[in-house]
């Protein structure tokens, strides 16, 4: 054995003097100006789900077509446990596409930090066109620099879908549930779980990962502040009284075992085993045909109108990345594939919304012919982003842990908890 | 002390033997050729082993993040803060202390389990081939497909608590904080046991059939034979399924990311490679990780050394 610690402190030696040569922050530079005016062949990576990938193709054909010269290889992103941690790899190994069309913004103050992202606010027309197109909501997109490190995509405003059926068998309204207060909620799920119509009343992820905080307390804060981010001017706001009346709410909910505990295989909502959902516009297309829907804005304890209801974005924006040799070629590609046509192209094959201020003035036919998405198009314009920056993951996840904890479990003090968290997010934000 | 000047040297060479000079030749050439052919091996080791621990060593002394090639950036050396940071950080403890559980419940029965199930194996006549073949095949297949097996067996509702009835535990199984990581224990041990017992079926074919016939002479029961012939045997297999078992599960990661939906509840069922794979792939402190990592590779060394010490037999 004597041997084998020799042996590990040799690896750990050579290893050391290896690393120490490659180490140290290099001293190449990256792309600058020169790649910001060149032209030429692009590669961009698209999300995987079948619809944006019949979106995607669409786009690059389009270009292509009027384009010759400066061809775009479309591809879909690499698997990987989550394209974000696929996309952190490809920056480092300086692999990266020029643009990602799926960049959430939860991991951009990351990429930025690695160097990886052009900001686009350095092209002439970046920021101004940025600010065009979005409006007053790409505020939330701005880096603490000032700079524009993502261009606002498009969104999926978090909304609570509810199964018809499964309500009438309840005895609840179908059409005009009411679900506005947290009170009236609670006396429906109490109602679906009673009378045996579902399994569960609802059932959000109940896992341990940093984003499953965008898809129970997010929405909800959100709504119950008026559009407050969990942080705001670097330090925690979720621990206030908002935030308090949101955990309570969704303790009851898992006290009474209206919600389940256990991660559920498969989509709960799909199946049956819960008649609702909180969820975005894009989870539409796989309901299709196994679920009689309808969706309402999340509630708030006052019950507000629907038109005063902030929610959780989930949006996924797109990134310039450093690694593009042809930067000038990118930004058009990037110009193209946010264009008005284009943008109603993607809301018409995909269901999501545009990041487009006015959004269902500029698609008047769209959301005529469908109104069931008319909602996620009044609530586009009201949607709350993560909180900027490179520590956007450790703050929703010490979020996340606190909720399992105290939420989910029922364990200890919930406010104790909340300040807790708080806490400690605002060491970290800090530094 | 008498000494010897170049051109003596030169000379005695000079008057050497023909029959000295190639025989130094040969083992020159032989040391030469064995260079050669260990090259491959060592290049691998220097590329996939020593490279890597010395690189981890050497960030978990840095604020260290990853960054696009060519970007210019400061990584302040921190010294030792990232290690006294994980050692004070209640994640990283509890982390810890839920693999040490967990490797007090695997490797006794992983090493119990194989023994006694290739000694079995190795007794049975018919459908030996498609017995291995059953116990392998576990092994074979990826955590990913298994995993949505045992969910559905080990859920509030799954069959292993209907067949339980009153006696199901509640909260189940996966979502209990104390039963977590024991049933990801359980898990891991049912899923790599066909390895372990292929080992063991490897050193049983060496244990000579002159002893169990001696054993049986004198009146041995099935357990004497096997506990004084069976056991001393496979000694050295048993050595090695310790340690191997050992190493792999410290390296515990996909059950309790994807079992107990990310080392819950409450991080009951956390490890300390994916508090690492947390901090260091999805906070973008890699610095960090590297030093838990590292306090992993030592304890790991720890527990193996004493598997090594106490287990292996002495001449």
């Amino acid at each position: 054995m004597r041997s084998a610690w020799k042996i590990m402190a040799a690896s750990a030696g050579l290893g050391l003097v290896l690393s120490g040569c490659g180490a140290g922050g290099g001293g190449g530079a990256a792309p600058g100006n020169a790649a910001m005016t060149a032209r030429g062949p692009i590669t961009v990576w698209y999300s995987n789900n079948e619809q944006e990938v019949a979106w995607g193709k669409a786009m690059v054909a389009a270009w292509n077509t009027a384009h010759p010269e400066e061809k775009v290889d479309g591809q879909e992103i690499p698997a990987g446990k989550t394209s974000e941690e696929v996309i952190g790899a490809a920056i480092t190994a300086g692999t990266a596409p020029c643009l990602v069309f799926n960049t959430a913004p939860s991991a951009v103050g990351q990429f930025q930090r690695q160097g990886g992202l052009v900001n686009l606010a350095s092209f002439p027309d970046g920021a101004s066109y940025i600010e065009s197109r979005t409006g007053g909501a790409a505020q939330q997109y701005k880096s603490d620099d000032g700079g524009y490190y993502q261009l606002p995509w498009k969104s999926n405003p978090v909304m609570i879908f509810y199964n018809k059926d499964l309500f009438s068998k309840a005895g609840l309204n179908p059409d005009k549930p009411d679900l506005s207060t947290f009170d009236a909620f609670l006396a429906a799920a109490r109602k679906i779980k009673s009378s045996g119509a579902a399994k569960y009343a609802i059932y959000p992820a109940p896992t341990s990962e940093f984003f499953q905080t965008q898809f129970d307390f997010m929405p909800l804060y959100a709504a119950e502040s008026g559009g407050k981010q969990i942080v705001t001017d670097g330090k925690a706001t979720f621990n206030d009284a908002s935030g308090l009346a949101v955990a309570n709410f969704w303790k009851t909910i898992y006290s009474e075992g209206l919600a389940g505990k256990e991660t559920v295989q498969g989509d709960a909502f799909a199946t049956k085993v819960s008649a609702m959902a909180i969820v975005g516009p894009w989870a539409i297309a796989s309901y299709k045909g196994k679920v009689n829907w309808g969706a309402v804005p999340v509630p708030t304890s006052t019950g507000k109108p629907a038109n005063q209801i902030y929610t959780f974005s989930d949006a996924k924006n797109v990134g310039l990345f450093t690694a593009c040799k042809n930067q000038a070629t990118a930004w058009d590609v990037l110009k193209f594939a946010t264009s008005s046509d284009q943008d109603g192209k993607l809301l018409t094959t995909t269901g999501q919304m545009p990041m487009r201020q006015n959004l269902q003035q500029a698609y008047p036919d769209f959301f005529s012919k469908n109104p069931a998405y008319s909602q996620f198009g009044d609530q586009a314009a009201r949607t709350v982003e993560v909180p900027a920056g490179p520590h956007t993951v450790e703050v929703l996840q010490t979020v996340r842990d606190a909720w399992t904890r105290a939420v989910i479990s029922g364990e200890g003090d919930l406010a104790q908890a909340l300040n807790d968290a708080a806490d400690k997010v605002n060491g970290v934000l800090a530094g | 002390m008498a000494s010897t000047t170049p051109a003596a040297m030169s000379a005695d060479a000079a008057t050497r033997p023909p029959a000295a000079s190639a025989h130094q030749e040969h083992r020159l050439r032989q040391r030469v050729l064995g260079w050669l052919f260990s090259a491959p091996y060592l290049v691998y080791v220097a590329v996939i082993f020593a490279y890597p621990l010395g690189f981890a060593v050497y960030m978990s002394l840095y604020d260290y993040f990853f960054t696009a090639p060519g970007v210019n950036v400061v990584r302040p050396f921190v010294g030792l803060r990232n290690y006294t940071h994980a050692l004070a950080d209640p994640a990283v403890r509890q982390a810890f202390g839920n693999v040490l559980e967990f490797l007090v419940i695997n490797v006794p029965l992983t090493v119990v389990l194989s023994l006694l199930l290739a000694t079995l194996l190795n007794q049975v006549v018919h459908a030996r081939a498609f017995l291995r073949v059953s116990f392998y095949l576990p092994y074979l297949t990826a955590s990913v497909a298994v995993v949505g097996v045992w969910l559905f067996l080990f859920s509030g509702t799954g069959l292993v608590n209907q067949l339980l009835g009153p006696l199901a535990p509640h909260p189940s199984w996966l979502v209990n904080e104390r039963l977590a990581m024991p049933s990801i224990a359980l898990f891991v041990t049912w899923k790599q046991l066909g390895f372990y017992i292929l080992l063991y079926l490897a050193a049983l074919q060496n244990v000579g059939r002159e002893l169990y016939e001696a054993a049986s002479t004198d009146g041995a029961s099935w357990w004497s034979s096997f506990w004084y012939v069976t056991v001393p045997g496979v000694r050295s297999a048993t050595v090695l399924v310790l340690l191997l078992s050992t190493i792999v599960g410290a390296n515990l990661f996909t059950e309790p990311y994807l079992l107990t939906g990310g080392g819950g509840p409450n991080g009951a069922s956390t490890s300390p490679v994916l508090v690492m794979y947390q901090q260091g792939i999805q906070q973008g402190k890699p610095g960090y990780a590297a030093a838990i990592g590292v306090l992993l590779v030592l304890m790991t060394l720890v527990i193996a050394w004493l598997q090594n010490r106490f287990g292996q037999e002495r001449d």
